[in-house]
């Protein structure tokens, strides 16, 4: 227990650097699975079926063969990203985006057709019913599930430790090395600050779901 | 398309102006496809080098290549062949302790979920690893195990959940105890309707078994890259390709059976609005289960 606070200070540059990809992967994956939504449903079928083709591929890929494929086979084919946290950001934000395309439809999807066409009936205009009607509903719908997305990511930002970064749990492999009498304190420690952040956003999910649920 | 809330429903003149505008955009994409498929010729992707896996270099066969691929799958699914029923087992005990009456009782199991499933797999794979000592396959199984139990207990949970309380009251009224009223009653129904979330959730446990290559059980992946170790870089790209096929297939399999299972439950009447409430399938290892 004690070596856990002895190693305070690395855990804390492992949660930095868990943070920081779990922020701009996060961030990144926001807008291209926006628009992968978009995508799929817009009116144009050739964009629909490119936007289905990225998402089930997406979807059916293990991260690991995502991370493989950035850090190995692009460099492999002489197309090298410099290293460091470049190649865990991509991958992830690549991964990530299926996901967040999915809960952004499935959310789009949920506003019922009967909503749309009041809102023609009472003489809104398509812009009208899209920002006063549709999408208030749908951006309500697809907060709690796009939370959930963001705690998957911050859980798989783990995978970067397979591969040179050394975020939380690539310190607690580390620290589990330099402490060997106290190795599951140090791996505890690493979960505590993943939990740190899963347990209070999927809290946060959980409230906002109920809330919606219940103003339908 | 079916009738969509985000525009009318178009006119002839709409309809051909989307079909123009449709084959526009998708000439424009197979451009680029042309361009990114010369560029992939340039850099030598379409020469010899898919010959490693019919005729490969070093004195090998097709049949030891393919062999140690076939070898590699066979690796990544005994694990998630290992882990799926124990996971299962283990998720119907935590899901019923969950819902105990006793607060002493299903207090510390939600806790018990909560954290397992707030820890990244990869983590408690290195617990099983690091800290118990567990070999490669043994911590990779030990991963998936926890890990999924706690997601398929928050299924069931959500799926005990969505049965009409009446379910439950015919029970106490037959004079069913609590433990026969679970099991006679709730959980056959429960297991239907959530068995397409349950294969979902297969796929995630298949997909979560390629992080065996960071801990060192020879799976897919980890043979993948023994291969190209072996043969040079330059096999690299084939080999990858291959690998990626090989996951599209036998996951979109299940995704498939997952659906075809979801569809005969929905034409037998069972209430599709139920499951569809508890769980999207798109949540990845996140599924909602707090509703």
């Amino acid at each position: 227990m004690d070596s856990v606070i002895e190693a305070l200070p690395v855990y804390l540059d492992g949660f930095r650097l868990t943070l920081y990809l779990a922020a701009i992967s996060g961030a990144l994956s926001l807008v291209l699975g926006t628009v992968l939504a978009a995508f799929r449903v817009s009116p144009l079928r050739s964009l629909r079926l490119i936007g289905t083709l990225v998402v089930e591929v997406g979807r059916n890929t293990p991260l690991t063969l995502v991370f493989i494929f950035f850090v190995f086979i692009l460099p492999g084919i002489g197309i090298i990203l410099p290293l460091g946290t470049l190649p865990a950001i991509i991958a992830l934000t690549v991964y990530t985006s299926a996901f967040v395309c999915e809960a952004v439809r499935s959310g789009i999807n949920s506003v019922g057709i009967g909503q749309a066409e009041a809102a023609r009936a009472i003489g809104l205009g398509s812009v009208q019913t899209l920002t006063l009607v549709v999408l208030p509903q749908a951006l309500r719908t697809v907060v709690p599930p796009l939370i959930n997305v963001l705690i998957a990511l911050t859980k798989n930002t783990s995978v970067a430790a397979g591969f040179a970064v050394v975020e939380l749990t690539a310190t607690g492999r580390g620290l589990a090395r330099d402490y060997p009498a106290d190795v599951i304190w140090m791996l505890l420690g690493v979960a505590f600050f993943y939990l740190v952040i899963t347990i209070p956003a999927g809290a946060i999910a959980g409230s906002i779901e109920r809330r919606v649920v219940f103003s339908r | 398309m079916s009738k969509s809330v985000l525009y009318d429903e178009p006119g002839p003149k709409t309809l051909r102006l989307e079909r123009n505008a449709s084959i526009a955009v998708g000439a424009l994409i197979a451009v680029g496809l042309v361009f990114v498929i010369i560029g992939m010729a340039g850099r030598g992707l379409f020469d010899d080098r898919w010959l490693v896996f019919t005729d490969p270099p070093k004195g090998q066969t097709a049949g030891d290549v393919w062999g140690s691929l076939g070898r590699g799958l066979r690796a990544t699914l005994t694990a998630a062949a290992v882990a799926a029923p124990v996971a299962f087992a283990l998720a119907f005990l935590l899901a019923i302790l969950r819902t105990s009456g006793s607060r002493w009782v299903s207090r510390p199991v939600t806790w018990l979920i909560e954290f397992l499933r707030g820890m990244p797999v990869l983590l408690m794979m290195f617990f099983g690893l690091l800290a118990f000592g567990l070999s490669a396959f043994a911590a990779v199984a030990f991963g998936l195990i926890l890990y999924n139990s706690a997601i398929m207990a928050e299924i069931l949970r959500a799926g005990l959940a969505a049965l009409p309380k009446g379910q439950v009251e015919a029970g106490t009224a037959l004079g069913l105890t609590r433990w026969q009223t679970m099991r006679l009653i709730q959980l056959p129904q429960v297991v239907r309707l959530m068995l397409p979330s349950l294969i979902s959730q297969l796929v995630v446990l298949l997909k979560d078994s390629s992080l065996g290559f960071i801990v060192g059980y020879p799976e897919l992946l980890r043979t993948m890259q023994l291969n190209y170790s072996f043969f040079g870089d330059k096999y690299r790209f084939p080999l990858f390709v291959v690998v990626l096929i090989i996951y599209l297939a036998v996951n979109i399999t299940l995704t498939r059976v997952a659906i075809l299972v979801e569809r005969r439950l929905g034409a037998r009447g069972q209430s599709g609005r139920v499951a569809t409430t508890a769980l999207p399938p798109e949540a990845e290892p996140e599924p909602l289960g707090r509703a």
